[in-house]
């Protein structure tokens, strides 16, 4: 008897056997009428096993996307590094593929928030070595207080600061496990800290601190805990385009801006927080929480007691969070009195549990490169939550060590704080001069690093793409890094912040005339 | 009781869910050990902490150069010079200084037998942070990746907890000295596809967290070839890689793709950090180092989450730039691990105690499938319970690290000094003479020729005395995981 030229069904995965047996029957009989027994069994073998190969290359490459052939997507574009030159021989290597969270991360960036810090990095300005180069202000950092810090390090060094010390062998010759929320030594200067620099209105409790590697992680832990994969938080625009990252990247958690209006001053309106929580529950989006940065970044204005019960009654009746970000808050100049929500919250004494306030060292004590930041929590299951979230993102031991001699020192601090806000508030009046020179006015801000500049007359259209040429003309004809109120989603077209804190005073003439050229060839005709 | 359920509602699920682990046998130990430590003075009596696998052996070099090279820190007159720049620098690259150092650390680990691209080293919060950065790198919600066992517990927390992707087990087994076997890969894999989940990657851990075992060229390229066949990732965690102390030498993923120059890349990535060979976790000094240009360009971007401190990337930069130093380190801290080892695992031995030959890492894995009452994980769990509240050692229960088989512990032996350790040796000598006849199990399924023992020491648990202990609840831990796991929050 003949074998069966048929594999056998059993070596086969399950689907092609039928398919197999449908195509190879006829076939047999079609061969084995003129080429006998021989061709009878090889060719239907050989069909059998193209089939099969191709079925098998098609089940190999994932499913995703849907149609793998014909989709290049970013990832084969990418640059190859030379160590792949000899791989393109391999004709059988299927794309590599990375989550879909990645795909849209790793593109390139396409915010001019982040394309104008790229642009910064690659050609910074430097009086000596780069005059020609892009200045920088796009970064809210204040570097107008570093000297006091330095002295204070030269006039206090001291061997526990080294930062060793303490990660040795504790109690019984025993290496102890390090809290990853940190050292109760420095949460307890950082609350004391805190009490200071929000004006001793309210006593900030160690017990409620949880410190993070900088405020970003810090947002993203309250995130994750506060709302699910798809629910939405409401937040005030224009808005820091960080928050886009920080609240959103990994989360899945959606932002929704509720706008404000350059004719209130940019102030927040109940009324619209509403209207964008009703639309949103239309939508079937859930709202977990309001984030709010007060001192508000870029707009540089301060929340009234007001606004913050109203925010606070919103809140509650709606059973949402509030976050409170209040990073700027050593960093008012003007006549207004900085709130923090936590003297809100004190007052009242119910629905603590909703409010959440973060705050850090980059913007106030400008440390931006330590990673200092820190969850000020009221509700003791987030506490729980982020404490232990903070594995992924411990301040590092030395840091701490550091920044707990330093913060320990009541009256370097208290000096500090003063001086830094006194020449906050000069450079201010200094850069608005300026630019109120070159007929280019800004809102009248108390707190931050920046303001929020008016130059919608001299953008054309008066659209998002005027805004954003005008952007570009700064950075590439002017050569100064500034941030469009797209990036911030503001409304509005035509506003942008400038922050001065990188600057010193002998700068500021020379970003004006920068300034000047660009806004010369933008002026309307008379 | 209402209001608390209105509380509750308002977070989220990663909040109030059991993904950071907390509640596992794993932390119990730590539990028990916190309520009850040991202190050579104050607390003779008290629980030793074995299951912290921490490197304080030459914490002590670090320290001494740390002192003598004063312009590494920026508290100090000679170093508070870079001060300002160092403070307000915050770029996501990092400094370069720092990143050619960590390069060209991990070239030496490695005996130079491979480069590293310092413009490929970005920053993580720690191992901890570059498991979970890859994760989200490599894997969506749903997906998952395969992990033999037995695997590092908190795998299941950095990898899973806020990814929410799955780990799936690579079994292992130790009729083989758990080596990874490519049917075991294959047979992983298969049961995922059977169960529709989509595996994305292979987490290999080298050297072997338990284990202390390092992985042979046949193992790493067996699992290269078959992540490449399936087109799925490979990721090595090497954190242990400068820990190794003897033969065999440590062979790093790196070694085998420059061999191996057909080999897709870009399914590569290493995890790498400083806290276990330096012996500084503080430092918080994690590193992803992918051969893939996007999964680089977006752990990059996402390192903003747990950048490192600019003041510990300058000392890094210094103290890895020390080649004399560094040279030195490795081979002064091999030679205490490799004796602290030593130490440990023959007393074992001549209290009739076996462990799993190997040569690396901060702990043995201890074989007492002999002690059990029966071949079972409670089995496992009540004789870890008297280890701990009897024996008063915190060691590490075999299942807690996915073992697929009872009777296995992890004691760790770098993070105590001397003095310590004797009486912890002590104590186990005291334990094991000491104990009466019980019907052990004297055949343990699967078992082979490496565990032949000379049976003169016979190790008996008195069963009257097991028995007595879990008749009196209130003499049980009450941090045990067979009463109600406590979630202690750590402040």
């Amino acid at each position: 008897m003949t074998r069966s030229p048929v594999p056998d069904p059993k070596d086969e995965p399950r689907n092609p056997t039928r398919t197999g047996m449908r195509l190879i029957v006829p076939l047999q009989g079609v061969v084995q009428g003129r080429g006998g027994l021989i061709l009878g069994s090889i060719i239907p073998c050989a069909l059998f096993y193209f089939l099969q190969f191709y079925l098998k290359r098609h089940r190999s490459s994932p499913p995703n996307p849907p149609s793998p052939s014909t989709s290049t997507g970013n990832l084969s574009e990418l640059p190859r590094s030379s160590s792949r030159a000899n791989l393109s021989s391999r004709g059988s290597i299927g794309r590599v593929h990375v989550s879909s969270r990645a795909s849209s991360i790793a593109k390139p960036n396409d915010s001019p928030y982040y394309i104008g810090l790229d642009r910064v990095r690659e050609d910074p300005y430097d009086e000596m070595s780069n005059p020609d180069g892009i200045i920088e202000l796009g970064l809210s950092e204040n570097r107008l207080s570093l000297d006091l810090i330095e002295k204070w390090l030269e006039e206090n060094f001291n061997n526990s600061m080294l930062g060793i010390g303490g990660d040795g062998l504790g109690i019984g010759g025993i290496a102890t496990y390090q809290p990853m929320d940190g050292l109760m030594e420095l949460k307890m200067a950082m609350a004391d800290f805190m009490t200071e620099v929000m004006g001793r209105t309210v006593v900030f409790d160690p017990a409620r601190v949880v410190l993070t590697s900088g405020a970003t992680p810090a947002l993203e832990i309250l995130s994750f805990c506060l709302a699910d994969q798809g629910n939405a938080f409401l937040v005030p625009a224009p808005y820091y385009p960080g928050f886009d990252r920080d609240m959103r990247w990994r989360t899945g958690v959606e932002l929704i801006p509720v706008h404000c209006r350059s004719c209130d001053n940019f102030a927040l309106s109940i009324t619209a927080l509403e209207q964008a929580f009703n639309q949103a529950r239309k939508r079937g989006q859930r709202v977990r929480g309001i984030l709010i940065s007060n001192p508000s970044n870029p707009v540089g204005s301060l929340l009234n007691r007001d606004t913050l019960f109203d925010l606070l009654d919103f809140a509650r009746e709606r059973n949402i969070h509030i976050i409170s970000d209040e990073i700027f808050a050593g960093s008012t100049y003007g006549n207004e009195e900085f709130v923090s929500m936590a003297e809100i919250v004190d007052s009242e004494d119910t629905d603590k549990d909703r409010v959440h306030i973060i705050y850090g060292m980059s913007k106030d004590f400008s440390i931006p490169g330590f990673r200092v930041g820190v969850i000020y929590s009221f509700n003791e299951n987030v506490l729980a939550a982020s404490r232990k979230l903070t594995r992924f993102c411990s301040v590092s031991t030395p840091t701490q060590q550091l920044l707990t001699s330093m913060l320990s020192d009541t009256s370097f601090i208290q000096e500090y704080l003063k001086t830094n806000r006194r020449r906050i508030a000069s450079m201010y009046d200094l850069f608005v001069a300026a630019l109120r020179g070159l007929g280019v006015v800004c809102t009248k801000s108390c707190a931050g690093l920046y303001c929020w500049v008016d130059m919608s007359r001299l953008i054309s259209p008066y659209s998002e793409k005027g805004e954003l040429d005008l952007w570009d003309k700064l950075l590439n004809i002017a050569k100064i890094n500034v941030t469009p109120g797209s990036a911030c989603h503001c409304i509005e077209p035509g506003w942008f912040r400038f922050c001065f804190t990188t600057l010193s005073e002998n700068e500021i003439p020379i970003v004006v005339e920068r300034i000047r050229k660009v806004v010369e060839s933008c002026k309307p005709p008379v | 009781f209402y209001l608390n359920f209105l509380m509750d509602q308002l977070l989220s699920k990663i909040a109030i869910n059991d993904g950071h682990g907390e509640n596992s046998a794993f932390f119990d130990g730590w539990k028990a050990y916190d309520s009850n430590p040991y202190h050579p003075t104050q607390n003779p009596n008290g629980v030793i902490q074995m299951g912290l696998a921490e490197n304080q052996l030459s914490f002590d070099l670090v320290e001494e150069w740390v002192r003598n090279n004063p312009k590494a820190s920026i508290c100090t007159e000679q170093g508070a010079n870079d001060f300002k720049d160092i403070a307000i620098f915050q770029d996501y690259h990092g400094f370069p200084e720092f990143r050619n150092a960590v390069a060209r650390f991990m070239e030496k680990v490695r005996g130079n037998r491979v480069r590293f691209d310092p413009d490929r080293i970005v920053m993580s919060g720690g191992a901890t942070g570059a498991q979970e950065t890859l994760a989200f790198c490599l894997a969506d919600p749903g997906e998952a990746l395969l992990v033999p066992t037995p695997y590092y517990p908190a795998n299941d927390r950095d990898l899973t907890w806020r990814t929410g992707i799955k780990l799936l087990p690579v079994i292992c087994e130790s009729s083989n000295n758990f080596k990874i076997t490519s049917s075991a890969l294959e047979s992983a894999y298969n049961k995922a596809q059977e169960s529709n989940i989509k595996v994305k990657g292979l987490l290999l851990n080298n050297p072997s967290n338990p284990l202390g075992t390092v992985l042979d060229k046949q193992t790493l390229t067996e699992s290269l070839n078959f992540t490449n066949n399936k087109n799925i990732h490979l990721i090595c965690d090497e954190i242990y890689s400068a820990t190794v102390f003897s033969k065999p030498d440590f062979i790093s993923i790196a070694e085998i793709v420059e061999e191996n120059p057909n080999c897709n890349r870009e399914l590569i990535h290493i995890v790498y950090s400083l806290s276990k060979d330096l012996g500084f976790p503080g430092f918080r000094v994690g590193i992803i180092y992918s051969y893939n240009d996007s999964v680089t360009n977006c752990a990059r971007k996402m390192s903003s989450f747990g950048l490192v401190s600019t003041q510990t990337q300058h000392l890094i930069a210094y103290m890895l730039s020390d080649e004399v130093f560094v040279d030195r380190f490795i081979v002064e801290s091999s030679k205490r691990l490799g004796n602290r080892h030593s130490a440990l695992v023959n007393e074992l031995a001549r209290v009739g105690i076996e462990s799993l030959k190997s040569n690396g890492g901060l702990y043995c894995w201890m074989d007492l499938r002999r002690l059990l009452k029966e071949y079972t994980f409670e089995a496992e769990m009540e004789l870890w319970r008297v280890i701990v509240n009897e024996v008063k050692l915190n060691v590490s229960p075999g299942s807690s690290f996915h073992c697929s088989e009872p009777g296995w512990f992890r004691v760790c032996f770098a993070n105590m000094d001397d003095e310590t350790l004797m009486v912890a040796l002590k104590r186990i000598h005291k334990f094991v003479i000491q104990s009466k006849g019980i019907n052990v199990v004297n055949e343990v399924p699967n078992s082979k020729k490496q565990y032949r023992r000379n049976n003169k020491l016979e190790i008996n648990l008195s069963f009257r005395r097991l028995d007595g202990i879990m008749m009196e609840p209130h003499k049980m831990s009450p941090h045990s995981p067979m009463s109600s796991p406590l979630v202690r929050a750590r402040t």
